[in-house]
């Protein structure tokens, strides 16, 4: 995948499908790649956060700095994989994971209430006070029978989010 | 205007009915409509100053917040709404459409066709262009060897010294424009001097402004630019009474209306171009209208700026080129090709607000040129979007988080309270 051109292979698209796991069609993932150039501006080969926060709809995003964690500095690859989550073609688990992703700032595999607590305050931002937040998690792991120190792990969203089903799908538009 | 094959997510069908894919911003289409007033049965803006920008980009924005679900663990994991909206804005995002400036398909590839190609790139390097800038340099000469003596000699007949140079303008800016071969249709009654007026278009390049200067000496408001622009601004433009302005200054803003202001009300002035987008916009799209040009207490005449992208596209990409590389790319092309059509004088109506007149006004224009409208402000080219917005989302979703605690303190007392109370 030349950084000069604008043209992707067809093992290119393949490549990439099979690293998303076929959760994206070869034209979503052409019309992503496009998307990619455009906002990759200088070329580089990835996209940097600033060119993400250049996206108005993007920049007012109250989890935009979590998510520029998680995307800036990915080659296309990467950036198709991530994205995936969203597919309507991905599993509830894919979705899940990315969810957990999310709070899982540390990376151990726990989401612990300060994790919540700190999701929650991006989430909310100055309009909940520390107290106000401590209350909302703590009263949260205890109506659904955890202690509230308890850590949550991937089986326990899956537990908590499954039922009623997880809406996260996001179209790509093909030309 | 090519018609996509897939139904365009900020297109309203015929049948009246919204068409929207899966869960991208549904309400975008809700909001489009309002802002194009196709539905006045819906939402009617009030007659307040409202800022409305920021009231559509919430409509655009507003997520529905955590459900009223009783299961508050589930309330506070769940982000997919969130992150939904986020994804859907890195895929495809209607701000970015609108600076997009499509990269031309190669059709050359081929036995037969490439030679023909090879041809092409011959003449319009080759004999096309040499000639341009021929034209162009003859006609520099001329301009400047009699604006310069006319500008500084004929000190005491003001009005013909005026004449004359707004005379020597209109030539420059028809060489400029020949030397792109320029094919211009204006449709509609030619702009006419009068005290009171101003005119607004829609902005696609700084050609915009010479396209139309080339048949009316207008006074433009505009960026200052560095360079040999800059330069051109500062003496010749001067003498048409264009004013600049800058837009990183804040302060700026009030001493750019005032200056609006007087220009406007001296009868014997220039007629007044504004560019109310603020920035260059690719041709498909409009951003919002700024309501500067709408509250000077004028008649507004709209001008609508289409130009045909078989020939070459206009679009002036700011970021991306400077307008040196922008005007050898035109001198090279076989020509520009666009419609200019000046469209009805408009007044404020009774009751309107000055931002509602702009939302008119662009609606006339964008109509005239089939180009769509989107509701972002042209400056968050430059800017991020204000901290407010996302506050406003923080807040709503706040507010929801109290009232769920609120309910459960509520439904505990009561029973608390029925137990006390009940079994007396």
């Amino acid at each position: 995948m030349g950084n000069t051109s604008s043209m992707l292979t067809q093992y290119d698209i393949e490549d990439v499908e099979n690293h998303c796991s076929q959760r994206f069609t070869q034209r979503e993932i052409v019309s992503l790649y496009q998307r990619f150039c455009a906002l990759d501006r200088s070329g580089k080969g990835y996209i940097s956060g600033d060119e993400f926060m250049s996206v108005p709809e993007f920049a007012v995003n109250p989890l935009s700095q979590r998510l520029l964690g998680i995307l800036e500095g990915l080659n296309f690859k990467e950036f198709v994989a991530v994205l995936s989550a969203f597919s309507p073609l991905a599993t509830i688990n894919d979705k899940l994971d990315f969810i957990f992703r999310v709070y899982d700032i540390r990376n151990n595999g726990k989401v612990s209430s300060e994790d919540m607590i700190r999701v929650l305050r991006d989430l909310s931002g100055d309009f909940l006070t520390d107290k106000q937040r401590q209350a909302v998690v703590t009263q949260a792991l205890e109506e659904s029978g955890y202690s509230k120190d308890y850590s949550l792990t991937p089986e326990d969203f899956l537990k908590v989010l499954s039922n009623g089903g997880l809406k996260m799908d996001v179209e790509v538009p093909i030309d | 205007m090519e018609e996509s094959k897939r139904a365009d997510v900020y297109s309203v069908s015929k049948g009246g009915e919204k068409k929207y894919r899966g869960m991208r911003n549904p309400r975008l289409d809700n909001v489009l409509e309002r802002v194009q007033g196709r539905d006045s049965s819906l939402f009617k803006p009030s007659a307040s100053e409202i800022n409305m920008y920021q009231r559509h980009l919430d409509e655009v924005l507003a997520d529905s917040g955590p459900k009223a679900d009783d299961d508050l663990l589930r309330n506070l994991l769940d982000l997919s709404p969130t992150l939904s909206e986020a994804a859907s804005a890195i895929i495809d995002d209607s701000f970015t459409r609108c600076f997009k400036s499509n990269s031309p398909e190669p059709w050359n590839w081929n036995i037969y066709l490439f030679p023909l190609w090879v041809v092409g790139v011959i003449m319009r390097y080759g004999i096309l262009f040499p000639i341009r800038l021929v034209l162009l340099i003859i006609g520099w000469v001329i301009f400047l060897g009699l604006f310069i003596p006319i500008h500084f000699c004929i000190k005491k007949h003001e009005k013909l010294r005026q004449k004359l140079e707004r005379g020597l303008v209109e030539f420059i800016c028809s060489v400029f424009v020949a030397s792109w071969t320029g094919v211009i249709k204006y449709h509609g009654p030619r702009p006419s001097r009068r005290a009171k007026q101003v005119f607004v278009a829609n902005h696609t390049s700084m050609i915009d402004f010479i396209v139309l200067e080339q048949m009316t000496a207008f006074a433009v408001i505009m960026q200052k630019h560095p360079g040999w622009v800059g330069l051109l601004q500062t003496t010749v433009l001067e003498s048409l009474g264009c004013i600049w302005f800058n837009r990183t200054e804040s302060k700026d803003r009030m001493i750019v209306a005032k200056k609006l202001k007087h220009h406007v009300e001296d009868p014997d002035s220039n007629p007044l171009l504004i560019f109310p987008e603020g920035t260059c916009v690719n041709n498909e799209y409009t951003v919002m209208f700024k309501k500067g040009a709408f509250e000077l207490d004028c008649t507004v005449c709209p001008i609508a700026i289409k130009y045909n992208k078989i020939f070459v596209d206009a679009f002036w990409n700011s970021k991306k080129q400077s307008f040196t590389m922008h005007l050898l790319r035109l001198m090279t092309s076989w020509a520009v090709v666009c419609d200019v059509w000046y469209l009805e004088p408009q007044t404020l109506r009774p009751g309107e607000t000055s931002i509602e007149f702009a939302e008119r006004v662009r609606d006339m224009i964008a109509d005239r040129a089939g180009i769509k409208k989107v509701p972002w402000d042209g400056y968050l080219k430059y800017y991020r979007p204000s901290v407010k917005l996302t506050e406003k989302k923080q807040q709503k979703f706040a507010e929801s988080i109290v009232r769920q605690l609120d309910d459960r303190k509520s439904t505990r007392s009561l029973t608390t309270g029925l137990r006390d109370g009940g079994l007396s």
